[in-house]
């Protein structure tokens, strides 16, 4: 049952996300290079969107942590690490590079997917690799 | 709807609607929606959860649903297909290699005051303006 819970709780925030991607326009990968476009035609969407985020999660957060559970789960799974690493700074300067490269980074290449572009399916095949990559050359050491 | 159409108004709206999607997840199952662990998550057969899948089909169904029953998705792709392979390869490794993305180190992480998570984001916006740069200096658009 609780994993029942779980999964339909999960799907209404995916869903949820979705909606939010598609109407501030971060579906769309000319609005997120133009917001890193900052010499060229600037398009400052992201700030707004990230400021809406932020801003929301924020004082939720606050508010959720509060409690001592969540609603359909015995526990809060949030991540402990503090450590400021190389691993940390490489791999977001990585991912950056190809973020800024495409425009695309996963939540929207999801989206993406269901427009049936195959620029959007080339990326999210090639995306997937590069996860399974780090698995394979770096996790297992 | 035309490009006139959009306003910053758009970009706060949904951002709250992402925020939204945030506290839905951490208030239901204590969970950071970062989207690049639930993703990667998908490939992992021996700890694979059905709160992945359904996270992943929420974001896919609210696609087809929006376009089905309201408008197209507005999706303007510049980079070639070469280019688009080279950009997820980066974007899959990094995201795992720096444990998180934009939705979850940029949003979650940022929302909750983590070191980690705003000298991640630091670093990848950073990153992607200059990888933007580069392009279009290469390009010859500067």
């Amino acid at each position: 049952m609780r994993t029942a819970i779980s999964g339909l709780s999960a799907f209404v925030a995916g869903a949820i996300f979705g909606v939010g991607l598609i109407v501030s326009e971060m579906a769309n990968p000319k609005r997120v290079q133009g917001f890193l476009d900052i010499t060229g035609q600037w398009d400052p969407t992201l700030m707004f969107v990230m400021a809406g985020a932020l801003v929301v999660t924020g004082v939720g957060y606050q508010l959720i942590f509060k409690r001592d559970k969540p609603l359909f789960s015995d526990s809060f799974s949030v991540p402990v690490n503090r450590l400021i690493d190389r691993k940390l700074l490489i791999g977001a300067a990585i991912f950056g590079a190809g973020w800024g490269l495409s425009g695309l980074c996963p939540a929207p290449a999801v989206v993406g997917v269901s427009t049936g572009s195959w620029s959007v399916a080339v990326f999210v095949i090639a995306m997937t690799i590069g996860m399974k990559a780090y698995e394979l050359l770096v996790e297992k050491n | 709807m035309s490009v006139a159409d959009y306003s910053w108004l758009n970009g706060l709206l949904g951002g709250a609607l992402i925020g939204l999607a945030a506290l839905t997840m951490m208030g239901t199952i204590g969970r950071i929606a970062g989207v690049s662990s639930i993703y990667s998550g998908l490939f992992k057969p021996a700890s694979t959860q059905l709160w992945q899948w359904t996270f992943i089909a929420g974001l896919l169904v609210s696609g087809l649903l929006f376009q089905w029953l309201y408008r197209p998705i507005a999706l303007e792709i510049n980079s070639s297909m070469p280019i688009l392979v080279i950009a997820g390869l980066l974007v899959g490794f990094g995201s795992r290699l720096g444990s998180g993305c934009t939705s979850g180190h940029g949003v979650c992480g940022i929302s909750r005051l983590s070191p980690r998570s705003l000298i991640a984001t630091a670093t990848f916006i950073s990153s992607g303006i200059l990888t933007v740069f580069l392009t279009r200096l290469i390009q010859g658009s500067i």
